[in-house]
This record gives structure tokens, C-alpha cells and sequence, in this order.
């Protein structure tokens, strides 16, 4: 089927070419006087229906007839049909009905009814538009989008247009905008028409734009407004007059300056969202370093074992209950921290246990594991990364302000890592196991003596750090890569976050985390990623000089430990 | 002095040292020259560049050693310094491949694919030779006393010392990484034709490079030995042990502690310089933070504060690693990750406690 239409297309375009002058010849002048009188007359004669049907014309000029009509009975129902249209996804079938292929290009629908349509079974044919069709087309869409009832449609429509500028909507724009009623798109409009503005003959009108660019304007601007400062070779101004120029370099200047609070605001929440990622990462960290003096290397591992433990959750969700994937995530929480706090209760008790007193044996010993633990994984589930997908809640983000875009993903993390920030600091501070737990932090001789069993709050804090980790490979899996490595990429910034922040004190690890964060990323766009980084470190050894055992140390006897 | 030297090790000592000695210089050479292929017996040319390598990582362990097995103190940066004489190293012969490189221009190879129009100015010196060396042996040294003098000024010790020089070693991974930085970013330094105008393909080339690895693991390993049998390494060994007790006595541990850290540097600078031209490649994985742990591993194996288990170590797990990577390269992590596990759990001496256990003459130190 497929190939005899093309045959058959070609024929026909052939035949078209052909008389293809002859046409342009004839119907140029009938077009000149349908274009203006028939409207008129048709309006009131045909409805909706009719008109759109005239799309599938096979004149190019009652294309063009259609279209306007459509556009003087500004109903927004047409706007797919004309999009398809102008798309060429518009297909006519023989007995004349529209039909609205998908992006794909293998299903399609009836433009009026909105039926899915066999496309097997129908002899259909392209509607043959030319550039002056084109223009029209254009025109129509963006009229009817303007005059939508629907908000969406008109910012769209409107965004559109700044970016795409086309003079002969002005006077719709300054239409549109006496009635509209949205804020935003009111904004956007008086964007377009200052755009327009512009490059006015009218000096008043000019500076009129210039001054609402400078209000609302935003950094696409600029490449105009610097235009209009620019000197040929002579070192002239190409635009003579200095009122102009003076208030565009006050508008580029306004525009500079409000781009620079959008961009230290956009730093600020994503120093906030890698600052609550680190705190994840380094919280469990700092809980076993402050208990029992150990770094444990593998700890990064524990990471990675919860993004996988969310990975197999996923997986497990998609096989056998496909109707409740969206909740899988929900799902995967308490087992990603039991998958990690069982790793590491094994961990404390196979390995750490024997190695009390001997931190330096332990660090190795534990990168020993992270090795183990790396390559099961990559032996289990493969050396590529795979992939866990957002649920529908978290894909997306809000657009705060123009170009800055915050992803659900990482708002929901932040929120996330205060519930386990707090729920830590509730078990550490309000319950019976968190204040033996303190006390064995703080002397782990006096508290055996009074009857503590450390050996079980090593295993369970352990645990707990370790769990906590998997919940942080979980937050992990929805915003980045989940892969064997994963771990490693985190491991040296939460070792980072913990001696900045100082052992056994949870503020201390969130002054820490949010610090690293927020300094790297207002780092980042002045000096680089790389160097970002290298110049935090170099900060971190500069601090340790004033406070050796960070921004929070314990006081008094155990200082010195 | 020289009455000291001797009196290092026993006679018997010293025989099996020159023994040794012995065979790698003399023996393996004239097996290599002098017997026909067919034999078994046949040293084969590939062999000297391998060995040339294990000897580089030897003099790394050695180097590791004296900071942590004598000292006490745990770095896992020392593949900065190792990787800083390499690209020294590397510069120098980059700059030697003149215009023989595949783009025929003055600019190492590298740079004109970057498009650059010249050498960036910390290039400039590295065309000769006296230069490098003197880069050579004067940067890592340097480099560490800088920083160990603002980490062990603020008392910086035990895993925060270890976590600090980890993220050194991380950050300075990533800035190598860079192409912008000027040391042929992920690719690093490689290619190289020649050094001091001998082709680096030629067998004698490489035989000789392995010859002069010989002498300067030897003649370290005579300093070292020096070093922790002087007063000085008593001092530091006493640091190791009870570091507040030493600073009570008077001494001014910084002193110490920054001495060996500097000399421990300055050796593993030596064996990365030496590396470079008998392994063709230096590039930034070499800082990567698994291979400067991996270097601590090789002197528990052999047994901390013990110079000789060092350079056997570094043997053994090197050795192990390449039959790994041929025979069964998924199991060489798992093979790594035990060794770690089972050495810090059960042979905390190393190969040098077990076999201590078995002849208690020889009195092995006590590690921490």
C-alpha cells in the first residue's frame, strides 16, 4: 500500500509541475479577488465544517480561502487540523475527509470526529501548499492560539513569537494583549511588542520598547540591544541618537543585572540540592566515625547497593505490577536502607569488629570490601549503567523564572533528606538506643562499665549508617547514573563533608554538606567544575588549621582521641 | 660514615643484598645476550621493561614505607608524587620527539591537535635534559614539604591525614584530566621516541634503563636503611608508636614527620621518573586514588617497617596482578579485595611475620 501511494504521489506532483504555471498565471488575479471578497460572503453560509474540509481542497487558492476563513471564525478548533497542515501531517482521503497523522507517521485520526482511522484501508493524498499558503497558514494559527480560551495555548503561542518574530501579528498582539488577562502572558506580549518595537521609525516608540525591556526584559535581548551600541569602522554609532543608545546600555545593564540574581538564586538550589545529596551520603559516615573512629571505605558502596536495591524494585514493578509502577519508588525506601543496613551489619560483624583500636587497618581492610562489593555487582548486574526511570511525580520540574528550571526530582530530595535528617536526629536524641549510643561515642570504656552492651550498638548504629547510605543511593538513582562506580564518585566528598563538619555531632555534618555544596556550585561558574573543587580543598586543609577537628568538635576529654 | 653504611646489615645480609644484586645486573643480562632463544634459559627483551616497572613500584613501596610502616602515618596520595617525576619525565620526552610526532610540528603532538599556537610557559626548560632532573628531584620533594607542613602544623594525623591526601590526590586526578590544564588531558604524555638521543625501542636503551632502576632502588634502599637505623629513625619510629610521649620528651615532631614525608616523596618522584620512558605512557589515572592504596597494600604484604618486605611485596602483587589481567581479569578485584581483608584480619607482619614466626632470629619491629 505504502509504495503504490508514493507512485502515485509522484505522478501527481509530476502533473503538478507541469501545469504548475499556467495555474500561478490563472488564479493569481482570481486569487487577488477571492481572497477579499469571499470571506465575506462565506462566513455566514458555511460553518465550521465546511470550511475545514476546505483544507483538503486540491487548489492551492481555496487552501488558502479555507485557512483565512478559519481564521475569521477564530474557533481554536481548527488549530490541529492547520498545525497538521502546515506540518504535513494533513492527509486527505477520498471522500474528502481530513485525516491527522501521528508524529510517527502509522496512525492517524479524523480531523472532525477525532476517530482513529485505518490508514491501510483509505487512498489518501497530500494537500499540495506553497510558501504564500505557508505565510497565511502561519498567520491563522498564531491568530487563533492568541485568542484562545485557553491560557496555556496563548503563552505558548506568545513564546513563540519572541522567538520567532513575525511583523504582520503586531496588531493582533496589541489586540490580544488589550483583552488578556494572564499576568505572564501579558508579560510576554509586551515582550513581542517591544521586539517589534524596536526597529521602529518612531523614536517615541523605540524608546518606549527600550523601557520595557529594561523592566522585563530577559538575556535573549541582549544580541539587539548590543546591536543598537555597535560602531562601524570610523568608530561611529551605527545608531545616531544618543537617547536611544543611552537607554539601551541602561536596559542591557538592567537586563545584566537581574540575570545575575537568577543565576546566584539557580546556584543557591542546586547548592541546596547537591549540598542535601552530600548530607545523605556523609550522614551515615559521620554517625560509624564518630562512634568508632573507623573510615569506612566501603561506605560509598552502600550508596550504590541502594541504588540497585531501587533498581531491582523498579524492575520487579514493571514485571509483575505494571499498574502500580508509579508507587515502586515509595516501595523501594525501606528496602533499600534494609539492603544496605544488612550489607553493613555483615560488614561491622565479619570485619570492622576485629579491628578496634587499628583505624588505619580498617580504612584498607574496608577498601578491600568496596573492592568485593564493586565487582559483584558488575559481575551481577553488568558493567554498564543501568537505568531507573522517574516516576510520573518526579519527571519534570517547575520553571521558577525565565531559564531557571527546578526538577522535581531534586526539590522532592531536598525534602526527602530533611524527613531523614530529622528522623536520624529523633533516634539519636529522643529514644533509649540513641542515647546509649551517644554515651558510647563519648566513652566507650565508662558506658561498657555501666552496663551497655557496645558490641550491639556498634552492630546497629553500623546498621543504621549503613542504611541510611542506601537511602541516599536511592535519592542517587533519581537524578544520575546507576553503575558500579557509582559510590566512588561520592566517596571523597562525604569523607570531605565529614572532616569539615567534625564527628558526632549531626549539625556538624549538615553544616558541612550544605557548606560543600553551596560553595561548590557558586564556585563552579568562575573558576570551573575542576578547579572548583581543588580551590574547596585547598579551603577545607586552610580550615583545619583554626579548627583541626572541625567546624563542630566535641569539647573537653574526648577532644583529644 | 662509611664504617655506619657497613655496619647496616650483617655479613650475611650484605652477601644475599649483593647476591641479589648479582643475579638482576649481571646474571639476567648475560642470559639475555649470551644464550640463543630456543633455550629456557633465554632472558627474553620484554622481560627487563617489566622487570624495569616492578622495580619502579619497589622503590614506591619503599618510599611507602618509611611514612607509614616506620612512621606510622597513612598516605593515600603518593601517586601525586610518582606521577609528578613522570611527567617530568614525560614533558622531557615529549619535548625529544621534536618534530617526528604525527603532525610534523615543533609542538608535542597533543597541543596541535588542541590547536594551540605555542608551548605554554611551564613547558619551557623541559627541552633539556639537566632541567628535568633537576625538576625531577626538587618538585615532589617540595610539593610535599608545602603541604605536609600545613597538614602536620595543624596536627592533621590517622585518617583525616589519609582522607586529606586521598582528595589531594582526586583533585589533582581531575585537573590533569582537563585538556585546558597542558599535560595532554585523558591521554596524557605518550609516544615518545627517545631519550638523550638513544631510541627508548632499542633493546640496549631499555637494558641500560633497567640497569640505572637497579642502582637507584639500591642505592635508596642503602638510605633508607640508613635513615630508620640513624637516631632519627628511632625518633620517628617512637612517633609511630606514642607520638605524644616523643613530644613530651622534647622533640619537635613536626621536624621529624615533615623530614621522612619529604624524603619519602622525593624517592616515589625518582621511581615515577624512571617509570615513564621503560612504560611508554604516563597519563592522569596514575593519581587515581585506588592506585595510591593499591601502593599501601603492597608494603602490608611484605610486612610494614620492613624495608626489604616492601620491595617483595610490591614484587609479589605486581606480579600477581599482571598474571590477573591475562588469566582471569574479573577475579583480580576479588583477588585484591581478600589480600586487603585477609592481610589486615590474619598477617598483620606481613610475609615477613609469617616468616619470622618460623626463625625468631630475626627480630622484626613491632608495627602499630
Amino acid at each position: 500500500m505504502t509504495k503504490t501511494s508514493t507512485l502515485y504521489k509522484y505522478q501527481k506532483l509530476k502533473v503538478a509541475s507541469k501545469s504548475r504555471k499556467v495555474f500561478i498565471r490563472f488564479f493569481g488575479v482570481f486569487l487577488f479577488l477571492a481572497a477579499g471578497l469571499l470571506p465575506l460572503s462565506l462566513v455566514e453560509a458555511n460553518d465550521f465544517e465546511s470550511a475545514l474540509k476546505g483544507l483538503g481542497s486540491k487548489s492551492r487558492s481555496k487552501i488558502k480561502i479555507a485557512v483565512k476563513l478559519l481564521g475569521d471564525m477564530g474557533n481554536p478548533a481548527a488549530i490541529p487540523a492547520l498545525e497538521a497542515l502546515r506540518n504535513k501531517r494533513l492527509q486527505i482521503s477520498e471522500g474528502g475527509a481530513l485525516i491527522i497523522l501521528d508524529e510517527s507517521g502509522d496512525q492517524g485520526h479524523d480531523a472532525l470526529s477525532g476517530k482513529q482511522v485505518d490508514l491501510n484501508s483509505l487512498e489518501l493524498r497530500k494537500p499540495r501548499i506553497n510558501n504564500s499558503v505557508r505565510r497565511v497558514l502561519s498567520m491563522t494559527i498564531g491568530k487563533l492560539q492568541l485568542t484562545s480560551g485557553d491560557s496555556d495555548v496563548r503563552l505558548a503561542a506568545a513564546k513563540e513569537l519572541l522567538k520567532r518574530p513575525s511583523s504582520g501579528l503586531v496588531v493582533l498582539v496589541e489586540k490580544a494583549l488589550a483583552k488578556e488577562s494572564d499576568d505572564e502572558v501579558r508579560e510576554i506580549f509586551l515582550l513581542v511588542l517591544a521586539k517589534e518595537g524596536l526597529n521602529s521609525d518612531d523614536k517615541k516608540k523605540r524608546l518606549q520598547s527600550l523601557k520595557t525591556i529594561k523592566e522585563i526584559g530577559n538575556n535573549d535581548f541582549k544580541t539587539d540591544l548590543e546591536a543598537l551600541l555597535e560602531k562601524d569602522e570610523k568608530g561611529e554609532f551605527l545608531e545616531k541618537d544618543p537617547t536611544i543608545r543611552k537607554s539601551a546600555s541602561q536596559a542591557i545593564s538592567s537586563i545584566e543585572r537581574r540575570q545575575f540574581f537568577i543565576n546566584q538564586a539557580a546556584n543557591l538550589f542546586y547548592g541546596l540540592s547537591l549540598g542535601s545529596i552530600l548530607l545523605l551520603a556523609a550522614l551515615g559516615l559521620a554517625i560509624t566515625f564518630g562512634l568508632m573512629g573507623v573510615i569506612n571505605m566501603a561506605h560509598g558502596e552502600m550508596l550504590m547497593i541502594g541504588a540497585y536495591a531501587t533498581f531491582v524494585v523498579q524492575n520487579l514493578f514493571k514485571e509483575y505490577l505494571p499498574g502500580f509502577f508509579d508507587w515502586y519508588l515509595v516501595v523501594a525506601i525501606p528496602i533499600a536502607f534494609t539492603a544496605s543496613a544488612i550489607i553493613g551489619v555483615i560488614l561491622e560483624r565479619s570485619v570492622i569488629r576485629h579491628l578496634y583500636g587499628r583505624p588505619l587497618e580498617t580504612l584498607l581492610a574496608t577498601w578491600g570490601i568496596s573492592l568485593i562489593l564493586i565487582q559483584s555487582v558488575r559481575l551481577v548486574f553488568g558493567a554498564q549503567n543501568v537505568e531507573v526511570a522517574n516516576p510520573y511525580y518526579l519527571s519534570g520540574g517547575v520553571e521558577v523564572m525565565n531559564g531557571v528550571v527546578l526538577p522535581y526530582s531534586r526539590i522532592a530530595i531536598i525534602i526527602f533528606v530533611v524527613f531523614v535528617v530529622i528522623s536520624v536526629w529523633t533516634l539519636l536524641q529522643k529514644t533509649s538506643l540513641g542515647l546509649q549510643v551517644r554515651a558510647v561515642t563519648q566513652n566507650r570504656g565508662m558506658a561498657s562499665c555501666l552496663g551497655i552492651s557496645t558490641h550491639k550498638i556498634d552492630m546497629y548504629t553500623f546498621g543504621l549508617g549503613s542504611g541510611v547510605a542506601g537511602l541516599g543511593g536511592l535519592a542517587l538513582s533519581q537524578i544520575g547514573n546507576v553503575g558500579p562506580e557509582l559510590g566512588q564518585l561520592y566517596i571523597v566528598d562525604s569523607f570531605m563533608v565529614v572532616v569539615l563538619g567534625g564527628v558526632g555531632k549531626i549539625a556538624g555534618t549538615v553544616v558541612g554538606a550544605l557548606g560543600l555544596g553551596f560553595v561548590n556550585k557558586f564556585l563552579e561558574p568562575i573558576a570551573g567544575a575542576v578547579l572548583g573543587k581543588i580551590i574547596v580543598l585547598v579551603l577545607i586543609i586552610a580550615l583545619i588549621q583554626k579548627r583541626p577537628q572541625g567546624l563542630f568538635a566535641l569539647k573537653g576529654r574526648m577532644a583529644d582521641n | 660514615m662509611i664504617k655506619k653504611i657497613v655496619t647496616l646489615h650483617s655479613l650475611k645480609g650484605w652477601l644475599f643484598a649483593f647476591g641479589l644484586l648479582g643475579i638482576a645486573m649481571v646474571l639476567l643480562p648475560l642470559l639475555n645476550i649470551f644464550v640463543p632463544e630456543e633455550s629456557v634459559l633465554h632472558v627474553p627483551d620484554y622481560m627487563f621493561s617489566l622487570l624495569g616497572k616492578y622495580l619502579c613500584y619497589a622503590l614506591v613501596a619503599l618510599a611507602v614505607d618509611l611514612i607509614w610502616g616506620y612512621t606510622g602515618i597513612l598516605s593515600l596520595g603518593h601517586g601525586v608524587f610518582f606521577s609528578m617525576g613522570g611527567y617530568a619525565m614525560g614533558m622531557y620526552l615529549m619535548r625529544s620527539i621534536g618534530k617526528e610526532g604525527v603532525y610534523k610540528s615543533d609542538l608535542p603532538d597533543f597541543m596541535v591537535f588542541l590547536d594551540w599556537k605555542e608551548l605554554p610557559w611551564y613547558w619551557y626548560g623541559f627541552d633539556y635534559f639537566a632541567f628535568t632532573l633537576l625538576v625531577i628531584l626538587i618538585l615532589p620533594g617540595l610539593f610535599a614539604f608545602t603541604f605536609g607542613y600545613f597538614a602536620f602544623k595543624s596536627r592533621i594525623k590517622g585518617v583525616y591525614f589519609a582522607i586529606i591526601t586521598q582528595a589531594m590526590t582526586y583533585a589533582l586526578m581531575l585537573l590533569f584530566f582537563r585538556n585546558e590544564t597542558g599535560f595532554g588531558g585523558n591521554n596524557g604524555l605518550t609516544d615518545f621516541k627517545r631519550i638523550l638521543g638513544y631510541s627508548l625501542q632499542e633493546p640496549s636503551t631499555k637494558m641500560s634503563l633497567y640497569i640505572i632502576t637497579i642502582i637507584v632502588l639500591f642505592l635508596s634502599y642503602v638510605l633508607s636503611r640508613y635513615v630508620v637505623q640513624s637516631k632519627l629513625g628511632r625518633v620517628l619510629t617512637a612517633i609511630r608508636d606514642a607520638e605524644s610521649r616523643v613530644m613530651f620528651s622534647g622533640y619537635n615532631t613536626l621536624h621529624y614527620k615533615l623530614f621522612v614525608w619529604t624524603l619519602s616523596a622525593f624517592l616515589c618522584g625518582i621511581a615515577g621518573a624512571l617509570y615513564v620512558p621503560q612504560v611508554g605512557i604516563i597519563n592522569p589515572s596514575e593519581m587515581q586514588p585506588s592506585n595510591s592504596i593499591e601502593m599501601a597494600i603492597w608494603v602490608a604484604v611484605g610486612g610494614r617497617g620492613t624495608l626489604s618486605g616492601a620491595l617483595v611485596g610490591a614484587g609479589l602483587v605486581n606480579g600477581a596482578k599482571s598474571w590477573f589481567t591475562v588469566a582471569a581479569p574479573d577475579y583480580w578485584l576479588y583477588f585484591l579485595g581478600t589480600l586487603f581483608i585477609v592481610l589486615t584480619l590474619f598477617f598483620p607482619k606481613g610475609l615477613v611475620g609469617v616468616f619470622s614466626r618460623f626463625s625468631s632470629k630475626d627480630k622484626v619491629r613491632e608495627p602499630s
